[in-house]
């Protein structure tokens, strides 16, 4: 059976290009960037570029990125330094719908004795930025809002509200990694302190990440230990994944118009499909700021990991919301948030689509999804109330 | 992705008995929408009374169709009081298992069932539910329910209780009142079977023997279950060093793991003083 793969806002697949640009620095040039000798050096030199690299894609200076390994850990540095460099600031800003990376997190500092104002979202995701600009005060050390919606692809007005923000001398932080490689950020326009981006969302393999720190923005690090990356993150550099999440960025800021047309196309051609022939449905999200290989559809009287259960059967692979799937009892954070009436949100799928889709997989699914939804919600005991 | 069996699949996949009964003689729904599962069971009995047919509609995952499938097929020919015998942990078994997060789908299971019943019998719907205290307000659980569901199911932990009535899984504001039930019970198991109610003060030895065996028979199971695992470091006096191990030793929950679940049971078990610290903590 064939694998028609449309969860790429929960991993992507490595690029051939990617891969075969690391390959070369597991078993051939496998030096330490830190050594004396020439042999680690020339991939020092390598990881300067990769640095180069992802600068390009977010209109950054090389010096302002920091490797990590993964989303979650660029934001748990990019929070943990704004506290640490500002310990007279005890409260922090952030929106119902982050990623856990980001709210729990959070949840964990409110433990520790800090405040946090969690912003709300209307029932499109989108957020009131009068209420942001209400909730920072002196004492807010540090604002953290998601550059684009990891569920439902909302898009927020980073530009907007980092201006918002730093004319109140806050600190800003985004954890853009869903942005990233889908649309254009750049970073001379926007004045966010940090970025928090990862390499397994855009075609780069899983376990590596990067931290964007502007300039001048105080920075303490989370990892601490040998000089790497200038002292901002120690530990011996992850070389080959470096040097791929490089080699990804570089690919996908040179693809963003496949992004912004081919796969826009596709998704919307999958989106129309299935609210065209399924009833009873509604799209999650702000359809006019939206990331455009996210579909977040909502159906009626049926219940998410039972429509998974049944598109694996196909071959098909997405996500949903609802609680059967997140391994808690309650359904998406984010559609809680919006409002989501319990009898859509349990039964929330997320397509989410890239550059290795095909049309002919799109027209796959747009004829044999709805028959799914059918045969759930003929044995609902809902369906005809 | 869930380890279902493939009896699990099966079920899911191919269901028996889905739909309604026109005229049924008996039928008990439970859940919500909201709850994100619920079952509606018909059944249809015989001239002897016994069972001729049962149906369901199902609204929920995987596991919750198949548990209301399975359901359907132990029940049929079987008389209403033969059917009441059914406990969830039977529909589980009857599907080779579930996983324990899913459990609370053969508890449903084993709700439409008695809802169905006690209405055919003129018994008030919902008297179990609504007899006790509402303890978890998300999921509308009552502490009868909780109590019911930690003796059929042997269960230890406050995230079992979740696991088989989903209370606690919402705003988990009643997680304490869930520990307190959870206590009372246990408590009142090892009173029952109560190895430490014996009066004569134990020795030493004694002390540190009984403290390995509850380890080594109750607790560590029970952790291991869940990837963790735990080792008996020393015994200072009443001082009790351990060392969790596996997914406990990075598990948010392990200090409530280590206070809640291995110092309270031995404290129950040997010596109402004891207290359970971790190695270097």
């Amino acid at each position: 059976m064939k694998t028609i793969y449309l969860d790429n806002n929960a991993t992507t697949r490595v690029d051939p290009r990617v891969f075969e640009e690391m390959q070369p620095y597991f078993c051939d040039l496998y030096g330490n960037p830190s050594s004396m000798h020439a042999f680690g050096g020339q991939v020092g030199s390598k990881i300067t570029e990769a640095r180069e690299r992802v600068a390009a894609i977010l209109g950054a200076d090389p010096t302002e990125i920091i490797f990590t390994s993964c989303g979650t850990e660029s934001d748990n540095t990019a929070i943990r330094s704004a506290l640490e460099s500002q310990p007279d600031r005890k409260h922090i800003v952030t929106t119902k719908v982050e990623h856990p990376a980001v709210l729990n997190l959070c949840k964990h500092l409110v433990k520790k004795g800090y405040h946090l104002t969690q912003l709300g979202v209307d029932e499109n995701g989108r957020l009131d930025l009068d209420e942001l600009r209400s909730a920072v005060t002196d004492n807010t050390a540090l604002v953290s809002i998601m550059w684009a919606n990891n569920e439902t692809g909302t898009i927020f007005p980073i530009e907007e509200i980092a201006h918002i923000v730093k004319s109140r001398g806050t600190l800003f932080h985004t954890d853009a990694v869903q942005a990233v490689g889908k649309i254009e950020i750049d970073l001379n326009k926007i004045p966010v302190d940090f970025l928090a981006l990862s390499g397994h969302k855009l075609h780069a393999p899983k376990g590596v990440g990067a931290l964007y720190v502007r300039k001048r923005t105080p920075f303490r690090p989370f990892i601490i230990g040998g000089h790497q990356e200038r002292s901002r993150r120690a530990g011996t550099e992850a070389v080959p994944s470096i040097i791929a999440l490089g080699k990804a960025c570089d690919v996908a800021f040179e693809n963003m118009s496949i992004e912004q047309n081919e796969v826009r196309e596709l998704r919307d051609r999958l989106e129309q499909g299935i609210i065209n022939s399924v009833p009873l449905t509604i799209v999650n999200g702000d359809e006019s700021s939206r990331l455009p290989n996210t579909s977040n559809i909502s159906f009626k009287f049926v219940e998410g990991e039972a429509i998974l259960l049944l598109m694996n059967e196909l071959g098909i692979c997405a996500s949903s919301g609802s609680a059967c799937t997140s391994g808690s009892l309650e359904p998406s954070h984010v559609l809680r948030a919006m409002g989501v009436p319990f009898t859509f949100a349990h039964g929330s799928i997320r397509f989410s689509l890239s550059r290795f889709n095909t049309k002919e997989e799109i027209d796959f699914v747009v004829k044999e999804f709805p028959p799914i939804i059918e045969r759930l919600r003929a044995m609902s005991p809902y369906t005809e109330e | 992705m869930w380890d279902y069996t493939d009896k699990v699949k099966d079920h899911f996949l191919n269901p028996r008995n889905a739909g309604k009964i026109e005229n049924a003689d008996a039928v008990g729904e439970v859940g919500s929408l909201a709850c994100g599962d619920a079952l509606k069971l018909f059944l249809k009995l015989d001239d002897e009374g016994k069972i001729e047919d049962a149906t369901f509609q199902t609204f929920g995952c995987g596991s919750a169709i198949a548990s209301s499938s399975a359901l359907t097929e132990m029940i049929k020919g079987k008389t209403l009081d033969e059917a009441l015998e059914i406990t969830n942990r039977d529909i589980a078994d009857y599907l080779g298992g579930l996983p324990k997060e899913k459990m609370h789908c053969s508890v449903m299971g084993r709700e439409a069932l008695e809802a169905a019943i006690n209405s055919y019998r003129g018994i008030p719907i919902d008297t179990t539910a609504l007899e006790g205290e509402v303890v978890c307000e998300c999921f509308g659980v009552t502490d009868k329910q909780i109590r019911k569901a930690i003796h059929e199911n042997d269960i230890k932990t406050v995230e079992d209780v979740t696991n088989f009535t989903k209370a606690g899984g919402g705003c988990e504001r009643c997680i304490p009142d869930i520990e307190k039930i959870l206590a009372e019970e246990l408590g009142a198991k090892a009173n029952t079977s109560g190895p430490a109610t014996s009066n004569k003060p134990l020795t030493n030895l004694e002390r540190i023997q009984l403290i390995q065996k509850v380890i080594d028979e109750e607790l560590r199971p029970a952790l291991q279950a869940d990837g963790g695992d735990l080792d008996l470091i020393d015994v200072e006096g009443k001082k009790v060093i351990v060392s969790l191990r596996g997914a406990c030793s990075n598990c948010p929950s392990a200090q409530i793991t280590l206070k809640d679940g291995v110092e309270g049971r031995l404290r129950e078990m040997v010596d109402p003083e004891i207290e359970v610290v971790e190695e270097n903590a």
